[in-house]
């Protein structure tokens, strides 16, 4: 339980929308894993990042992405 | 001849030889359900109470051991207390609404149902299903001697069934010979495995989910408080995922999934249940098995509901995963739409085509339950790598961020549908009127003082005014609406205008059998009442 060491910055500083912000979740979830049927897993890798990338792109605001990078990073190695 | 599939919990309706048997030639009767579970006898009830005699065969003389459906919602709950019986299986279950979801050795988040107020019923209540069924049963024998025409037969199973134009034959087998049997009509309610649905040759197809659960019920004195736990990849390893949740008696149903490629009398051993309960509860607690079982599921339907004059409802019209506890709880609100539909029609009331409706809204209904028990079971049993990678992704990042929380699917939990665009439904003409009362949507409670709304609504159409004038009742073509008269001020604690005013000062509702919302206005105009009742009842 030592998650201490990953605690995100969620202060003033925080552009990163970590809310609840995707209208129907259960339909876009089903969606995101529908993409990927009857791929094998180097296409499923393909295709998350160019997922990542074009979702990057849209953001595009340099601090969002970076804190977005972070956060994602932090889990790394926590289990 | 008759060989038991189960054991029973309760013997209900013991055989008993039927005049029909002695007859000459087959007794046509008006309504036969064909199965004496929870669905059918519900089925035998609602026409029973309408005055509409009903016959109801099972090959078994009551209700089978074991607790299967635990899970059962307010809109089954307030079903069942129109029909007589919710006050009781509210009194015997327990009632729950904290839920617990864990990632490995980890709490990744809880919820709590949180109830909205002013409802007769709660949310949920957990209580075993032959006691739900044993409920409706003592619900039919009070009936019965108030004069409801319910006719409920044990070991008479149906081993052979005649369409006709008009009617259908039946060859039931006794214990004592085969005997026919004519019907009007007749209600496919005898499970997922329906024999009915097999003898006519119809289809039931949909997605088949490669994965096998364990159920273990057991009895323990331990410390857990009354809540829904919910594991992915537990740490005990019991199961690539495991629910525990509270029933009465002190009972606790364990789930685990078990994957599968299993060999299942191997599992179904005692002391591979056991090696399994003490890796998750530990050593120390001690507990003695109820009842145990192994279970696969799939998610599909029939294409219809009705044919000519057979009509399915419950699981043998359709299946779901149990994950969100759609399958009982979506079979009583297949009774509801069709109750009184059929009711109208052998009482000459309403077209034939009426019926039709009641295939359009519960294919609707069961699309819909499918839908969220398949995504349901796609969150829980990843079929893929890449998929189960996402799952542990969105739970690894729920502990820290609100909103991959509503991304967890451990069940999304069973509420009735709204019958959007369907053709019963009327004008939606009650300007600044609340969404979750348009017409096709389920009436939501509210409190009258020391009553309820929903108890207040009854059993036929109703007229509800809110702060308006309207005559007492409205006939169109034979069909009566009743008047409730409200006013803003019964319900001193808002709820009522919340939910059925909005931004209107006065509302005129006319509220279906089943307690759907059929239309909606600011006022009463009689003509627009009368074309509505009329579309209502399939006349247009």
């Amino acid at each position: 339980m030592s998650r201490l060491n990953t605690k995100i910055d969620t202060g003033l500083n925080t552009k990163l929308n970590t809310g609840p912000n995707i209208a129907d979740p259960d339909g876009f979830y089903a969606e995101l894993i529908g993409i990927h049927e009857g791929l094998d897993e180097a296409e499923s890798q393909a295709l998350n990042a160019r997922l990542i990338l074009l979702l990057a792109n849209h953001i595009g605001d340099r601090a969002v992405l970076s804190e977005a990078l972070t956060a994602a990073a932090a889990n790394e190695g926590a289990h | 001849m008759f060989q038991d599939r189960y054991s029973l919990a309760f013997k209900l309706y013991p055989y008993r030889r039927s005049a029909d048997q002695d007859a000459a030639a087959a007794m046509r009767h008006r309504v036969v359900v064909m199965g004496g579970g929870p669905i059918g006898i519900a089925m035998a009830l609602d026409l029973g109470l309408q005055g509409i005699p009903v016959v109801v065969l099972d090959d078994h003389e009551g209700v089978g051991q074991g607790s299967r459906a635990i899970c059962f919602a307010k809109r089954a709950l307030e079903i069942a207390d129109r029909y007589g019986c919710g006050k009781a299986m509210l009194e015997k279950g327990v009632v729950w609404n904290v839920g617990k979801v864990f990632h490995q050795d980890r709490k990744v988040f809880e919820f709590n149902l949180l109830p909205e107020a002013g409802h007769e019923y709660p949310a949920f209540i957990n209580l075993q299903q032959p006691y739900f069924e044993k409920f409706l049963v003592d619900r039919v024998r009070e009936a019965q001697a108030e004069g409801a025409p319910i006719d409920l037969r044990g070991r008479n199973r149906v081993d052979g069934v005649e369409l006709r134009d008009d009617h259908v034959v039946l060859d039931v087998a006794t214990p004592e010979g085969n005997y026919k049997l004519e019907a009007d009509w007749l209600i496919g309610c005898d499970g997922a495995r329906s024999p009915l649905r097999q003898m006519l040759g119809l289809d039931f197809e949909g997605r088949v989910f490669e994965d096998n659960f364990l159920i273990a019920d057991i009895k323990m004195k331990a410390e857990f408080p009354t809540e829904r736990w919910f594991w992915f990849e537990p740490p005990f390893k019991s199961g690539a995922s495991t629910l525990l949740h509270k029933q009465p008696d002190g009972v606790w149903r364990i789930d685990f999934q078990i994957g599968w490629d299993i060999d299942r009398e191997k599992e179904l051993k005692t002391e591979n249940i056991r090696a399994r309960l003490d890796q998750m509860l530990g050593k120390d607690i001690e507990y003695e098995i109820v009842w145990t079982s192994i279970y696969t599921f799939q998610c599909r339907r029939m294409k219809r509901f009705r044919h000519g004059r057979v009509l399915f409802a419950g699981d043998a019209a359709h299946q779901v995963s149990p994950f969100g506890a759609r399958g009982a709880n979506s079979g009583m609100q297949d009774v509801d739409n069709l109750g009184w539909k059929l009711g109208l029609v052998i009482n000459g009331k309403a077209p034939e085509g009426l019926l039709d409706s009641y295939d359009a809204e519960r294919v609707h209904g069961a699309d819909e339950n499918i839908l969220n028990s398949t995504r349901s079971t796609d969150f829980i049993t990843p079929k893929s790598k890449v998929s189960h990678t996402f799952r542990n992704a969105v739970l690894d990042l729920a502990e820290r961020y609100d909103f991959a929380r509503p991304l967890i699917n451990s069940g999304r939990l069973s509420v009735p549908c709204t019958y959007d665009g369907m053709p019963l439904n009327g004008p939606d003409a009650l300007a600044g009127g609340p969404a979750r009362t348009r017409p096709g949507s389920p009436c939501p409670d509210a409190p009258l003082g020391g009553k309820f709304l929903l108890a207040m609504l009854g059993g036929g159409f109703t007229l509800l005014t809110i702060d308006a004038q309207a005559p007492e009742a409205v006939v169109a073509d034979g069909v009566e609406a009743r008047r409730l008269a409200l006013s803003a001020g019964d319900d001193a604690t808002g709820a009522l205008c919340e939910r059925y005013l909005g931004e209107a000062r006065s509302a005129v509702y006319l509220i279906r059998p089943d307690q759907h919302v059929a239309a909606r206005w600011e006022s009463f105009d009689a003509a627009a009442v009368e074309a509505a009742l009329m579309k209502a009842c399939g006349k247009e």
